[in-house]
């Protein structure tokens, strides 16, 4: 794997951390506090893993196996946080015989934090998506999915916090387009908001209002176009406060997260672990206190 | 207001100052690493988990793999020049199986159907049809929709058909092209094409909205949505016949 270090305010980072480092095992307690995120998308009802003769995947995936990854990394770090950013349903017959109450189940036995919301999770029209609610012990976080006409209203969130060993992390939801991807016949008043606008204010309320330490969007908006199309990378350019983009939709392998520039010039990460469960995105984050002399800069490993 | 009260308001605003700088966040990112991880046999499976899934993977292997018809031949996609026995089977039972729909809703009689080569997902084996077998020949959640073009519209089909030069599935329409893909004689219903003159053609949804470029299907006279995927008029075709007898013929040829 490639490394890639970004080092911010340079002049101290480097002669500091050192010294930070043995500040804090000499007097100072650690201050140091540690977030894991996991993340998966467009898992596509790939409950089974891919036989040994499939001739793309061949025995890759499978939740069994995604469960005990899960549960190992928990274990390591309790502060994790396990999202999907969509398209959980429609891809093998489990989703056609059993309309996604496997799926939800699960994805709530894995102990799934949360989830968006993809094009595909329409598939069985929104009607079929609010019978499978009962089964899934997760939120599902969508921003700029207006559901007030339909029956999804008042059962998804615009945006949650989490709270894990005092650190703040304010998530968010993007969905796509819906018009022209989707049957309108399975949408139905579902009515799609500006993304771009929608990820400004609320990611402006949880930094700025509601003080979040770290902000994450889960996207479906897909990782990148050639046309104008909005994606996550224009969304990250286009925005600020936000941390970290865990997309889906295009079914994009990365080997590691993008990093890009903020409208002003900050650090974002994006992310997209492909498709049907073949992979489990990892990104952790390390915060400390600000009057750390640790916290003289951000370095970005990936 | 006398000074102890302006004592008073002083240490409220003190204390308030106080709480808003602590409550203020005043933790800061020093590092982030980003990995990701192969889901691969390395990894042990949660027992508990596989043990979830099982009775559900019973039923639906049950259900998958149950007999609804027997095949006598090996089909494979590339067994033909511009037709093929599994292209064949797929056009034609969406034919028959549409049909009485249609006609049922409107009183018309479809009079062709046209599939694409790249729809068809695999090929057939010899031995049981199941339930399975649809599910890998059509995996996609496609839609038949039946579509009223004009005979203007069915030339640019033609002319598609020239330029593709593809086993594209064809039932209802007889195309004979030189070597060249040139279409030298074109009949539906045993009669040449009138431009003048509506058709009914059967597609998949996906397809009318053009996909694979076939933009004559797009803004036809009429429009029928049929409700029915192409998946499950397969499933209802195997289940109805006891063995398949479709074979590559003299539909869709070059000479």
């Amino acid at each position: 794997m490639k490394r890639r270090n970004f080092i911010q305010q340079t002049s101290a980072a480097t002669a500091l951390v050192g010294l930070g480092g043995l500040l804090s095992l000499s007097f100072a307690p650690n201050t140091q506090k540690h977030i894991t995120i996991l993340h998966t998308n467009d898992v596509h009802s790939h409950i089974e893993p891919f036989p040994p003769d499939d001739s793309r995947n061949p025995n890759m995936g499978g939740v069994a196996r995604r469960a005990s990854l899960i549960e190992k990394i928990k274990m390591e770090n309790p502060n994790t946080l396990l999202f999907d950013a969509g398209d959980i349903f429609q891809g093998t017959p489990y989703f056609n015989f059993y309309g996604g109450e496997l799926e939800f189940k699960l994805m709530s036995k894995m102990k799934y934090d949360a989830t968006t919301i993809g094009n595909h999770d329409f598939d069985n029209g929104i009607d079929g998506l609010y019978a499978q609610l009962p089964h899934a012990d997760f939120d599902f976080i969508i921003s700029n999915y207006d559901f007030s006409n339909t029956i999804m209203d008042g059962h998804t969130r615009d945006y949650k916090i989490f709270k894990k060993d005092e650190v703040k992390i304010g998530v968010f939801g993007l969905g796509i387009e819906l018009k022209g991807l989707v049957n309108d016949s399975l949408y139905k008043e579902t009515r799609y908001l500006n993304p771009i606008e929608i990820a400004q204010d609320t990611a402006r309320n949880l930094k700025q209002r509601e003080n979040c330490d770290l902000v994450i969007c889960l996207s479906h908006l897909g990782y990148s176009y050639k046309s104008d199309k909005i994606s996550d990378m224009k969304l990250a350019k286009n925005t600020e406060n936000i941390d970290l983009i865990i997309g889906g939709h295009t079914h994009t392998f990365l080997d590691k997260p993008t990093v890009t520039r903020n409208k002003i010039g900050k650090e974002v990460l994006v992310n997209q672990v492909g498709c049907y469960g073949l992979y489990l995105g990892r990104i952790d984050f390390y915060l400390d206190d600000r009057s750390s002399l640790k916290a003289n800069g951000l370095k970005i490993e990936v | 207001m006398n000074s102890k009260n302006t004592l008073k308001i002083g240490c409220f605003l003190l204390i308030g100052i106080l709480l808003t700088a602590c409550k203020e966040n005043d933790l800061q990112t020093v590092k982030i690493e980003g990995n990701r991880i192969e889901i691969n046999k390395d990894l042990s499976e949660d027992a508990a988990i596989t043990k979830f899934i099982a009775p559900y993977k019973k039923h639906l292997n049950n259900t998958l793999d149950s007999a609804l018809a027997y095949n006598p031949k090996h089909m494979v996609k590339s067994d033909g020049d511009l037709n093929t026995a599994v292209g064949n089977l797929m056009a034609d039972i969406v034919m028959e199986q549409t049909n009485p729909i249609f006609k049922n809703r409107t009183g018309e009689t479809l009079d062709m159907v046209l599939l694409n080569y790249g729809g068809i997902r695999s090929g057939l084996n010899k031995g049981n049809v199941t339930t399975r077998s649809a599910y890998s020949l059509m995996p996609f959640e496609n839609e038949i929709v039946v579509t009223e073009l004009t005979g203007t519209k069915i030339k640019e089909m033609l002319n598609y058909l020239e330029k593709a030069k593809t086993a594209h599935p064809v039932s209802g329409i007889k195309i004979i092209m030189n070597r060249d893909y040139k279409v030298k004689k074109a009949l539906i219903n045993g009669k040449e094409i009138k431009e003048n003159e509506n058709y009914y053609i059967a597609t998949s949804g996906y397809l009318q909205e053009g996909g694979d470029n076939m933009n004559f299907f797009k803004n036809p006279v009429n429009l029928y949505k049929i409700d029915y995927k192409i998946r499950n008029a397969m499933i209802d075709y195997f289940k109805k016949v006891d063995t398949l007898s479709f074979k590559k013929d003299q539909r869709f040829i070059r000479k």
